[in-house]
């Protein structure tokens, strides 16, 4: 019988996937329908969302993107019953029709590799895919040892930003002397711009599950996990729980796992919205009930973390690679990728490009093979500017610099970092003053306060920006801005304030003349520094009167049919008139 | 209501008193929509944590509100994505409509508006959440609209 999913992770519900999938159950519940309906997560193609995949007994598989309730009838009609696909709607198969197939296609999923084929809240299906056949291994094997060799030959680094190879902390936690240990999951994902995490966690949770318990088995001593998720994820939150519990009834959690006397139990612990809670020592202090203010390292967590235990932290991203290396052996991991960055990365491709979504890439792939030849180019066809990767730590990345390698040290060579993942594209209307601005402003308002340069220095730093946005901007300000960089890096405690002053360390030295011009000229290069602009009537108006009755400050004069004319002295440059005008008429420079 | 008996300690392992106290604040805020001051009281008079203690976590982290909110939730996304795909045309859509500014809540007690830092919906951006819906891919126009129906006719169907 065929078979229809539909991708339920949170892209797919906002784009009203819940009343497809109402829609199509009304049918399957019938007789002779001919399919079998299902659930999935995350296919990936947040762009496309609601998508819908019919699958047929040989194998063939059919993705349909942007399918609303309306176009469910011609689909049963004549894909279901006729058997013949859609081709128009069809955006990938892995056949040889669909529109956007090169965004599938070129992609190497490891972690992804359940993502949007299999229903996260069924364990049969994890099962069905290889699932808890890692942990059975590794507990068949009864060699930690021999298990955390075999990760770090693998080459894993963590993926939660720093890049810490991940089988040498497990090995630090294991040596560390201690009755009582901890693995935590680092579900925090704070960088506004990524949803990696929340992708896994809500389209393949046990797979991360099983990854925290094999590190749990290699580090010994523990029986208890935590796994830290953003409040701002329910879905991840809620199909979590689902997981769990299945698991724990099945004997793959719990109390003798696999009829063993491995122990080992996990526990959500929901944040409460703080960005500095995704920092280690933070998270702990967090979990500990406290202030979540980060603490000097050393001691690090592998010796001295929470509740003063060793404790191994991990992102969900290295977690989820871990069954799979198991599986498939450290070398078909480190086979692929570059000298230093093995495997593949997960990106969060949003911002100005035509298909964003999540992706996942070997490493050594480069900016441009991401950007263009998976993600189709710009929006619009504008012009490419930049990319930022790794958030308010990291920084934008040049057009020019697009051959640029995915490989943890190429990106630090270029200032940004890699990150945990997002990656927002920007184009030539994007203001790189004003992306500075907007970062600085996140991080001096999540700083905890502790150190006196964090807070205070970037907050002088947000003002300096904002006044160069607002055409207020001092010739000696970018100096000044690079001397309170400095000061902030290096006298930061935790990874927020020392890599605060990255997204306008990147841009000054790659957009300075932006900068200069915001400065010197009081003009924003990219048109997006409201203050910067001005508006007048050109001979296009055919005096319509919408933008005078827009106006809402009265700066706006002129008869029907007579060209109008702005006030400057009255205008206060809210753009609406621009943004109702149909005519052109209303100019922007 | 005794909070810190309803509680359920047994399926916790946050050993200490102490690391209950932020699951018990999301609690607290879960039951009253806010942190009262007398559930701060309570869970004082209870775990025996220092008065100082809990005002000082609950104050740290900002998911904690100790004002009322109205019964629908509005959060513009704020985050990288958003922000470059035109958030700050959503939230002044949002103020103009409902007449306050971002952080408020309308003198009918239905909607408090707010900023956030990513929902984690970014290749729909912008996007705004109301309650635990999502919606993506907004204009100003159909913000507009959606605060429109849920005016009218409640969450379940304007969610749709
Ligand atoms: C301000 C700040 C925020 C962070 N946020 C996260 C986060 O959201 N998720 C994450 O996995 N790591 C985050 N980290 C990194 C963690 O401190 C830690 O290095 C990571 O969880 C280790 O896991 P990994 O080795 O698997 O990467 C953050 C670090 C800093 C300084
Ligand atoms: S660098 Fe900033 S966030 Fe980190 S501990 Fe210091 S003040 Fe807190
Ligand atoms: S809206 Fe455009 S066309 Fe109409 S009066 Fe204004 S400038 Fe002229
Ligand atoms: S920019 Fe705003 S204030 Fe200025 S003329 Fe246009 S509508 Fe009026
Ligand atoms: S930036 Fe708005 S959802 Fe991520």
């Amino acid at each position: 019988m065929m078979k229809i999913l539909v991708g339920l992770g949170t892209c797919g519900i906002a784009a009203g996937a819940e009343e497809t999938y109402r829609k199509l159950s009304t049918h399957s519940q019938a007789d002779g329908a001919g399919f079998q309906l299902g659930k999935t997560g995350c296919i990936g193609m947040c762009y496309r969302e609601p998508l819908v995949e019919v699958r047929d007994d040989k194998g063939a598989r059919f993705t349909y993107g942007a399918v609303s309730p309306d176009k469910v009838d011609r689909i049963l009609e004549e894909h279901i019953k006729g058997g013949k696909p859609v081709d128009e709607w069809l955006v990938w198969s892995n056949d040889t029709v669909g529109s956007d197939k090169p965004y599938l296609d070129n992609q190497s999923r490891i972690v992804l590799r359940n993502c949007g084929t299999i229903d996260p809240e069924s364990l049969e299906d994890y099962l069905a895919v290889e699932g808890y056949q890692a942990l059975k291994r590794v507990l068949d094997n009864k060699d930690p040892e021999g298990l955390i060799t075999q990760i770090i030959e693998s080459g894993l680094r963590g993926r939660g930003g720093a890049g810490f190879l991940s089988g040498m902390k497990w090995r630090f936690a294991r040596m560390a002397a201690g009755k009582r240990k901890y693995v935590i999951c680092n579900a925090d994902e704070g960088d506004p711009g990524a949803f990696m995490d929340r992708s896994v966690l809500e389209s393949d949770p046990h797979s991360v599950l099983e990854g925290m318990a094999i590190a749990a088995y290699a580090i010994g001593n523990v029986s208890v996990g935590i796994i830290y998720v953003r409040a701002e994820y329910p879905k991840a939150i809620e199909r979590l729980n689902i997981a769990i519990k299945q698991a724990e009834e099945r004997g793959l959690l719990g109390d003798k796992i696999f009829g063993t006397d491995f122990e080992f139990h996990v526990k959500l612990k929901e944040g409460a919205g703080a960005f500095v809670c995704g920092e280690e020592t933070a998270l702990m202090q967090s979990v500990e009930g406290k202030r979540g203010m980060p603490k000097v390292r050393p001691p690090f967590p592998a010796t001295k973390g929470l509740w003063d235990c060793p404790t191994n932290i991990n992102n969900v991203e290295t977690y989820a690679n871990v069954p799979w290396i198991v599986l498939k052996g450290a070398g078909a991991f480190n086979s692929m990728g570059t000298e230093n960055s093995k495997g593949s990365k997960v990106f969060a491709m949003a911002g100005k490009v035509k298909r964003g979504g999540l992706v996942e890439v070997p490493m050594g792939i480069t900016i441009r093979e991401i950007v263009f030849g998976i993600c189709g180019g710009i929006k619009e066809d504008k012009k490419f500017k930049a990319v930022q990767m790794g958030g308010p730590s990291g920084g934008c990345i040049p057009a020019e610099l697009q051959n640029t390698i995915i490989d943890y040290e190429s990106i630090n060579k270029t200032g940004a970092i890699m990150g945990s993942g997002g990656l927002v594209v920007m184009d030539e209307t994007t203001c790189m003053v004003d992306v500075a601005r907007f970062f600085l402003d996140f991080t001096q308002r999540e700083s905890c306060g502790k150190c006196t340069f964090c807070r205070i220095g970037s907050k002088r730093m947000l003002e300096v920006l904002t006044r160069i946005t607002e055409g207020k901007g001092r010739e000696t300000d970018i100096d000044l801005l690079l001397d309170l960089a400095q000061r902030v890096k290096n006298t930061s405690l935790c990874g927020l304030g020392q890599t605060a002053p990255n997204p306008v360390l990147t841009t000054i030295k790659y957009f300075r003349s932006e900068y200069e011009a915001h400065i010197s000229n009081k003009k924003c290069p990219a048109h997006s520094c409201n203050q910067l602009l001005t508006y007048s009537i050109n001979d296009l108006c055919t005096g319509c009167l919408l933008c005078k009755r827009a106006c809402k400050f009265d700066a706006i004069s002129g008869e029907k049919k007579v060209k109008h004319v702005i006030d400057m002295s009255k205008c206060t440059k809210c753009g609406e008139c621009f943004k109702v005008c149909n005519f052109h008429a209303v100019a922007r420079d | 209501m005794d909070l810190h008996r309803k509680y359920d300690f047994k399926n916790h392992h946050f050993a200490g008193e102490e690391g209950r106290l932020i699951p018990l604040l999301q609690q607290a805020q879960a039951m009253d929509g806010y942190i009262t001051r007398d559930r701060i009281h309570e869970i004082h008079k209870n775990s025996g944590i220092p008065l100082t203690h809990i005002y000082g976590v609950a104050t740290f982290y900002s998911q904690f509100r100790f004002k009322p909110v109205g019964k629908y939730m509005i959060r513009v996304c704020h985050g990288t994505a958003c922000h470059v795909s035109g958030a700050k045309d959503i939230t002044e859509a949002c103020q103009d409509h409902l007449a306050i500014p971002s952080g408020e809540t309308t003198a009918d007690r239905l909607f408090t508006l707010e900023t956030v830092a990513c929902l984690g919906c970014c290749s729909l951006a912008p996007v705004i959440m109301i309650n635990n819906d999502t919606f993506g891919n907004l204009s100003p126009k159909d913000v507009k609209k959606i605060i429109n129906r849920y005016k009218k006719e409640g969450p379940k169907e304007a969610a749709q």
